[in-house]
């Protein structure tokens, strides 16, 4: 993962992905969100992948209470996306993150 | 403040119990909440759910050794820390000791976006590492409903829900879960379809002004428990529920006699007052000095080292003070050492089960041998009469568990016969006193009897009641043939009997002196006749003295005649003949 691009404040997609084991949901998740990365941020998507059952202290810094949860850290505002992914409308088209994609710049 | 009762329901039905610590729940629900399962609670807003939930878990920290989760919804951890402060809980040093764990789990509904299925594992992940990472035997959710405003999917929501209980259960944890009262059903979300075990219903209801809060076990599957609506009282120290209709006729009776400060009572009292851990009832009429001999009590409990708490409902402390100094009572020295506590408090100030829950809660801290309430009469016009009655039966039944003599006082209506409007409370009452007046004479004079006194002999006599400025006295009052006599009649009578008296000892005096004189009279005629007597007597000797002196002249005439006609040899034969006769024996 790159680690290199974290907290610029450029137009670059922090995303935290909470899972809880390596279940059937859990994979879908992973692999519905590197699609969308790498379909749709080719460059600045910084993807960490956290299981919860590994490291439960993690849970409780992030808030997190359902799973999987998807954690947009960055750009602002933050936004949590629960559930496997399946349904990604608006995940990273809403009007507000367009805008701040184009202004970024 | 376990009963035996509540040991032996607990063991009937073998269901392990998990006692809260909070005071009165565990003798409603027989020991506890069910152990190892979850609890659900619910009531409206500001009834005291989430204090209920933490109290449960402090308490399991401090008292039982069972570490605890909370799992706050609505409010963080700063904000609870501050709450239960007020209440006298250091949650953070418990957290600190690694006691409590509290985690505040918040999902802020704009943030969230659902994008298919999921399942509340990060839920289930948090809590366990949480009961894990101190081995928490106690799990409380304060209000777990807050997830249907930020989950919009309720249909998952339900099912986790259920799967959490269902793991709580196999976890082995005691839980207690808050809920919001719903308008038709107990929660607003049907929690209780999950929680099965143990619902407990908190209510705060205002009546007649008055707000009180009452706490009902709903349901509690597998084990015996008070299905009445107890009220409760979230005080400085946290919860308290007032059970005590449950508790049963057994206490302990002393044989051990406590004097009442005013000596002729006791002697009215079989010689040695009241029983230790009797009830007291005193009426009369208004200054008929009932706060007198309360007050008189106080005192000499307090004079043998026995600690006193006296309940005015009339007076402020240093009132009651300054009024008995001026009759010679001093209290205050008293209320220094720590020997008697006077709480004062209005009537109205709050409902019967404040006032009640005050008092047990005073008498807890303050551990007192003898506790006095005066009046109790100003508590019973608060309610209604079986209220009323309710209330002193489990003061007196508390009191009594403890080995507490109980002095309540009793304002009564003049006019009405006082045994008739006393009879509510009088059959609780184990020894009761009557102070009243009696008009006359142009004065009210008090007067005291003793109406019952059970396990006792007692006098059935009236006695007058004095108070001066050295203290109390009883007296006995003249009961002649125009009825009793008190006040000043009784001390014309008395003057009047003593009068008779002193009359009486003149006329013996009189007549002492009278037979005096007559004997001198006669001592002085008898001694005219013993010199009469004397006079006669030396007559007499003088004649015998002649009659000797001229016998013997006539003998000595007569040997002279007989010498001169020579008579001497015939006495002097006589003589010669005799003298052998003794030589020979």
């Amino acid at each position: 993962m790159e680690k290199t691009a974290a907290g610029g404040t450029s137009g670059k997609y922090v995303l935290r992905l909470f899972v809880a084991g390596a279940t059937a949901r859990s994979r879908a998740a992973v692999l519905h969100v590197r699609q969308l990365c790498a379909a749709e941020l080719r460059a600045g998507c910084q993807l960490e992948v956290i299981d919860i059952y590994q490291q439960p202290e993690l849970a409780r810094a992030n808030q997190i209470v359902a799973t999987p949860t998807l954690v947009k850290a960055l750009p602002r505002p933050v936004r949590r996306f629960i559930g496997n992914l399946l349904n990604t409308s608006g995940l990273f088209g809403g009007s507000d993150e367009v805008e701040v994609i184009n202004s970024a710049p | 403040m376990k009963t035996n009762a509540s040991k032996t329901s607990g063991r009937a039905v073998a269901l392990p119990k998990c006692a809260t610590g909070i005071k009165g729940l565990d003798e409603i629900t027989g020991g506890g909440l069910p152990r190892g399962r979850p609890t659900l609670v619910c009531g409206s807003a500001g009834c005291g759910k989430t204090l209920l939930a933490a109290e449960f878990l402090v308490r399991g920290a401090v008292q039982f050794n069972e570490p605890g989760v909370l799992v706050a919804f609505e409010e963080t951890e700063a904000e609870l820390t501050a709450n239960v402060a007020s209440l006298g809980f250091d949650l953070a040093g418990l957290i600190r000791r690694k006691k409590i764990v509290l985690d505040y789990v918040h999902v802020e509904r704009s943030e969230v976006q659902e994008t298919g299925e999921y399942d509340l594992e990060g839920l289930f992940v948090r809590l366990n590492h949480a009961i894990d990472s101190i081995g928490a035997k106690r799990v409380a959710l304060d209000t777990l409903e807050v997830l249907f405003a930020s989950l919009p999917n309720e249909a998952i929501l339900r099912s986790e829900l259920r799967r959490l209980f269902r793991w709580l259960k196999d976890k082995g944890v005691t839980a207690v879960i808050t809920a919001e009262r719903g308008r038709e059903s107990l929660t607003r979300h049907g929690l209780e379809e999950y929680v099965s075990d143990c619902v407990i219903l908190l209510d705060h209801r205002v009546y007649d002004q008055i707000a009180t809060r009452h706490l009902r076990v709903v349901k509690y599957r597998g084990a015996l428990h008070g299905t009445n609506e107890f009220p409760f009282l979230i005080g400085a120290d946290g919860i308290s529920v007032l059970p005590i209709t449950s508790l049963a006729l057994n206490h302990q009776a002393s044989t051990e006699r406590i004097a009442t400060g005013i000596p002729r009572l006791d002697a009215m009292l079989g010689g040695r007052g009241f029983f230790r851990g009797s009830s007291i009832l005193l009426t009369g009429t208004s200054g008929t000095g009932k706060s007198i001999i309360a007050s008189n009590f106080a005192q000499a409990a307090g004079r043998r080292g026995e600690r006193v708490l006296f309940f005015s409902f009339e007076e402020s402390p240093n009132q009651i003070i300054r009024n008995m100094q001026s009759i010679g009572l001093r209290l205050q020295p008293l209320v220094k050492r720590d020997l008697l506590r006077i709480h004062s408090a209005r009537p109205t100030l709050y409902g019967l089960e404040m006032h009640l829950a005050t008092m047990f809660k005073e008498i807890a801290n303050y551990r007192p041998d003898v506790v006095i309430v005066d009046p109790i009469t100003s508590l019973m016009d608060l309610g209604t009469a079986s209220e009323g009655k309710g209330m002193v039966t489990r003061l007196i039944d508390y009191l009594k568990a403890g080995q507490v003599t109980s002095l309540f006082t009793s304002l009564t209506q003049g006019g009405a016969a006082p045994q008739q409007t006393e009879s509510t409370m009088s059959s609780l009452m184990d020894a009761w006193l009557l102070l009243q007046d009696f008009e006359g004479n142009g004065e009210r004079n008090r007067v005291l009897y003793v109406l019952k006194a059970r396990g006792m002999a007692h006098s059935n006599q009236v006695r007058e009641f004095l108070i001066s400025n050295h203290g109390v006295d009883v007296v006995d009052a003249y009961i002649g043939p125009s009825g009793v006599l008190t006040g000043s009649a009784r001390a014309a009578q008395s003057s009047l009997e003593m009068a008779a008296v002193v009359a009486g000892q003149q006329e013996a005096e009189r007549r002492k002196r009278e037979i005096e004189r007559k004997r001198a009279a006669i001592m002085r005629q008898i001694g005219g006749l013993r010199s009469d007597f004397e006079a006669e007597a030396v007559e007499l000797r003088r004649i015998d003295e002649q009659v000797g002196t001229s016998a013997l002249r006539l003998n000595t005439e007569r040997a002279a005649w007989g010498r001169l006609r020579q008579a001497d040899a015939k006495t002097a034969g006589t003589r010669r003949q005799r003298r052998p006769a003794r030589k020979h024996r």
